[in-house]
């Protein structure tokens, strides 16, 4: 992979074309801007703020407790749960779901804790397949980088580039560019991934102890695709996304959106809590340093 | 030691001093016709809003808004003469040439413009993802000002799965350029009902 450079590396090679990188700064700024506009308009954004810490700081000082009734409530909803200390055992776990399910293709939702676990080249070294299904991270897929961005994983890259890898992995015509005709292509080819994989991956964006659910937001619709379709689904996360309550998704459904792109919700905000009729649902903690 | 009580024992050890949750019962809102802010949020954010007299007038946009020569799927019984009432008991595969499915929703936000839906009102799970359009029944009297006060409705809910729906799905992620539809439906419509 391109990306076993350094980030320094990588940057000043990029930082060479200044062009580049004032549109580089732009395209920042404008994702910036929409974030103000959106918090601005929010009444009581900073006492909002100030509460998603204090909980979160609640979290980190009874953590012991809330994993333990997480746990606890997982189970009794039929999820399987099962605890990694670091990106081996949790590569290790999820290899061995797939392998007893004979299943040697998978597709993931964005999730930067199996990007942190470096998950897809040890299952690609066993012979198991994973695709992205979000849009940023299926373009720097097949480039064969890592995602530079935890929201925006391409936004290093121009249209045309895009176009180029279209044409070369998907066959596109040459030249293609419109954002719109681009991301129709990428719908039409991941329809059919999702449609024939039988297992699934998402990331957790919060972990509710006080009814062992968790939720997971996109904006693609991608989650819920793989989610819904497979038969084996499979979350991962950081012992650090557990909150304690359900209410308290309020406070932070209401900041994320806006906090990262100044939308006022992700499109989509799933409560995944039992495996639906004929499907496993697996649950993996990951600690790998943060404990 | 098993990684399971490795990783408790570690958290245990080095939490700090228990702190307090915040009480959170304080995010109020301004008085405001929630009704006409539900409109404006989701109609701003790419959805499109209708307000409808009744069932028939929804029929009445359906068809002519939508090509019904193409399956459309409901959980609504009085929509049986639009759409196929869908079971839940089939593979979720069975959806994939879905054009347009029809939902009830149980809560609204007028802050966001989202949808709160259960798996029973949406029949199977992938129907409102599946789709290539997404429609919504709204009563008024369903619409909240913020996710606090959805979230003190949905409060005790027992769901398998559940999720806010807040309009067509989308993706910027080609150089900041907006697209509706990405993976999941290209248009999502609301009815709001008095």
């Amino acid at each position: 992979m391109k990306g076993t450079q350094d980030h320094a590396t990588l940057a000043e090679v990029f930082n060479r074309d200044e062009d580049r990188v004032d549109w580089h700064d732009g395209a920042l700024w404008w994702i910036r801007q929409k974030r103000d506009r959106s918090a601005n308009l929010t009444p009581q954004w900073e006492e909002l703020r100030e509460a998603a810490s204090a909980i979160k700081s609640n979290v980190i000082s009874n953590l012991h407790d809330y994993l333990l009734q997480f746990e606890e409530n997982l189970k009794k909803n039929g999820v399987k749960v099962y605890w990694a200390s670091d990106a081996e055992e949790h590569n290790q776990i999820i290899h061995k779901i797939l392998s007893d399910k004979n299943i040697n293709q998978m597709v993931k939702s964005k999730s930067m804790l199996t990007e942190e676990c470096h998950l897809n080249e040890y299952l690609a070294d066993r012979g198991i397949d994973v695709i992205n299904s979000d849009l940023g991270e299926y373009i720097q897929q097949i480039d064969n980088e890592p995602p530079s961005h935890i929201v925006l994983p391409c936004i290093h890259k121009k249209k045309e580039e895009i176009g180029e890898l279209f044409h070369e992995h998907l066959g596109t015509e040459k030249g293609l560019s419109d954002p719109t005709l681009l991301t129709r292509v990428a719908r039409n080819h991941l329809r059919n991934v999702f449609m024939t994989r039988r297992a699934a991956l998402t990331g957790v964006n919060f972990a509710v102890a006080e009814t062992g659910e968790y939720v997971v937001c996109t904006n693609e619709g991608n989650a819920d695709m793989g989610a819904h379709l497979c038969e084996v689904q499979i979350a991962s996360m950081g012992l650090e996304k557990i909150i304690p309550e359900r209410k308290h998704l309020g406070v932070f459904l209401r900041l994320l959106a806006r906090s990262a792109i100044g939308q006022p919700i992700t499109i989509y905000s799933s409560h995944f809590r039992k495996p639906r009729p004929g499907q496993e649902m697996h649950l993996i903690l990951v600690d790998k340093g943060r404990s | 030691m098993s990684s399971r009580d490795s990783i408790l024992a570690a958290v245990l050890k080095n939490q700090p001093p228990l702190t307090d949750l915040p009480d959170i019962s304080g995010f109020k809102v301004p008085e405001e016709d929630v009704v006409e802010k539900y409109k404006n949020t989701f109609s701003g954010i790419g959805g499109l809003v209708y307000s409808a007299k009744n069932i028939e007038a929804i029929k009445n946009h359906i068809r002519e808004n939508f090509d019904t020569e193409k399956r459309i799927v409901s959980t609504l019984p009085a929509l049986s003469d639009v759409a196929e009432i869908c079971s839940s008991s089939v593979e979720p595969q069975s959806f994939e040439d879905v054009e347009l499915s029809i939902i009830e929703a149980r809560l609204a936000v007028a802050e966001n413009g989202a949808v709160w839906l259960t798996e029973e009102v949406m029949g199977h799970r992938i129907i409102p993802y599946i789709s290539q359009h997404l429609a919504v029944v709204v009563y008024e009297s369903r619409i909240v000002s913020t996710m606090h006060e959805a979230y003190a409705k949905i409060a005790d809910e027992v769901y398998g799965f559940g999720g806010f729906i807040g309009g067509p799905s989308k993706t910027a992620d080609i150089e900041q350029a907006l697209v509706l539809g990405a993976h999941g439906p290209l248009s999502m419509t609301v009815y709001v009902i008095k």
